[in-house]
């Protein structure tokens, strides 16, 4: 997609190329066998109908609606470092300055992720007809003001550093856990963002929060094989077998949150790297320090007021106090407009009364949760929950 | 890749742009100024014309929005004139200027250089209608 944009200056044409690649290669390899490097094919098809395009374009039109393009980079059609370099560029036109905060996240999460615009209305809880009409206004934005395809100069990076790891770290978020779909995590989208991630921390090495992104995706995504059983089925971080974590990301992880911890007060995305580490220090779910876990997340709700942030300090609490402390702070969150459809306030509820003994209650919260989620992995973990109670 | 080669550099005179840089300002705080204030700015913007000069298509300073007159029809082929600026705001417009840039970035950057200092300014496209 990044590098057919490139071409195409345009980011509908360009999911028209891509789109259209795809579908030719449903018809190719159906007959000729999937190519050795099918990620490659795709690029070269959808490149290549995206100059047919150009070619065909009438220049007057040309001259208006482009992306613009920095012509002092060298060809992209070379090696795939390149590719790379195109979804760097990409990733800080959808996170320009001139675009509001949530629409370059989204715009990034859609352009460069290739999430449907269902999931990325999913991803802001917000409804899918809102988010169309918000990618379409703030791409017609990128061409009517031309706001340019490239990584800004040094001077300018810091500024604009902020939304760029805000849409890397939603990229891994939806990829982790699939806020739709019938497999538990989007293993693509979750590379993606680390590929991002170590991206951005090469091009500002010495910058904390973008060195307690890239801790934090390494030290999450370590649990990546442990998350589901052999039938598919998932597994809770108390069930999983970490002898099965991946030690060389935990290793990098742990150094990367040490380091960027140094740099001095902590923000968001190394609070929770350093939450993820306490959890990959305990090498049994019994020794998780949750007391530490829970102070963690008070410093990260100063930092991030969410009410997400609130509804994981309270299941940390639920670990450190007991799950009647526990619920009273779910119960307090149970108000908030935006936690109103989250599957895991209802799931959180369920796990709290059930270790109280309070089944019946416990049982419809988790029906609840099942209701909410659209991730057919969890909703059978839920169920199956349910069938445990009786 | 001739194809991309030509698209890129033959579009790259061709696709300079313009944009109207609005500058909005607070009347009220202008009104406490004294002399030696506006001098400095009216400086500022003499510097200003001299470092973007190869960039800038025009420009001007507007007289206060007491001075405005909107008009607008009535849908009827009837005009209605109202005295003052078409939207009443804290901050009015007060000058413009139109400047060439590659790019927003390009054009943000000169923006930057525009003295404003009761308010801010505005870059807006200039649609192109040829």
């Amino acid at each position: 997609m990044a590098a057919t944009i490139r071409i195409t200056r345009d980011f509908d044409v360009a999911e028209e190329c891509v789109q259209d690649a795809f579908a030719r290669a449903l018809a190719t390899w159906s007959v000729q066998g999937i190519p050795t490097s099918p990620g490659a094919w795709l690029t070269t098809v959808a490149r290549r109908r995206a100059i047919d395009i150009g070619r065909r374009r009438d220049v007057a039109v040309r001259s208006q609606h482009y992306l613009v393009i920095d012509d002092t980079v060298a060809d992209p059609e070379t090696p795939d470092g390149e590719f790379e370099d195109d979804r760097l560029r990409l990733i800080f036109t959808c996170c320009h300055p001139s675009l509001a905060t949530d629409t370059q996240v989204a715009l990034a999460l859609r352009m460069l992720c290739g999430l449907s615009t269902a999931e990325v209305a999913k991803a802001f809880l917000v409804k899918e007809s809102a988010m169309a009409a918000r990618l379409t206004r703030a791409k017609k934005k990128i061409a009517l003001a031309r706001i340019p395809y490239r990584v800004p100069e040094r001077s300018e990076l810091r500024g604009r550093i902020d939304a760029v790891l805000l849409v890397i770290h939603l990229l891994f978020t939806t990829g982790h856990t699939s806020p739709l779909g019938e497999n538990l995590s989007q293993v693509d989208l979750v590379e993606r963002a680390l590929d991002l991630a170590r991206m951005v921390h090469g091009l500002l090495p010495d910058d904390a929060e973008g060195t307690g992104l890239l801790a934090l995706i390494l030290l999450t995504d370590s649990r990546r094989g442990t998350r589901v059983n052999p039938e598919g089925e998932f597994l809770k971080l108390a069930d999983q077998d970490r002898s099965q974590w991946h030690l060389e990301s935990i290793d990098e992880g742990l150094a990367l949150v040490g380091e960027s911890i140094r740099r001095g007060r902590p923000g968001r995305f190394t609070l929770m790297a350093a939450i993820a580490a306490v959890h990959s220090s305990a090498s049994h779910w019994d020794e998780t320090d949750w007391a530490e876990i829970v102070g963690l997340y008070d410093l990260l709700l100063v930092a991030w007021p969410s009410p997400v942030v609130a509804l994981n300090r309270a299941v940390a609490l639920s670990f450190a106090q007991g799950p009647s402390a526990g619920l009273s702070a779910l119960d307090a969150l149970s108000t908030d407009p935006q936690l109103s459809t989250y599957p895991y306030l209802a799931a959180a509820r369920g796990d709290c009364l059930e270790r109280l003994e309070r089944f019946a209650e416990a049982r419809s919260a988790f029906e609840e949760a099942a209701m909410l989620t659209e991730n057919l992995v969890e909703r059978d973990f839920l169920r199956s929950r349910i069938a445990q109670l009786k | 890749m001739m194809v991309r080669g030509s698209l890129g550099t033959s579009l790259k005179g061709a696709v300079m742009a313009e944009y109207l840089v609005l500058i909005y300002s607070n009347e009220a705080s202008w009104a406490t100024t004294d002399e030696a204030f506006s001098a400095k700015i009216m400086d500022g913007h003499n510097k200003f014309g001299e470092k973007h000069g190869a960039a800038l298509r025009g420009g001007n300073a507007l007289e206060p929005t007491m001075s405005s007159t909107s008009v607008r029809s009535n849908g009827s082929g009837e005009f209605v004139t109202t005295d003052g600026p078409f939207a009443e705001t804290k901050e009015a417009l007060g000058g413009y200027y139109v400047v060439e840039a590659d790019d927003l970035d390009a054009a943000i950057a000169i923006a930057k250089d525009i003295p404003a200092p009761f308010g801010g300014v505005e870059v807006r496209p200039i649609r192109n209608m040829s």
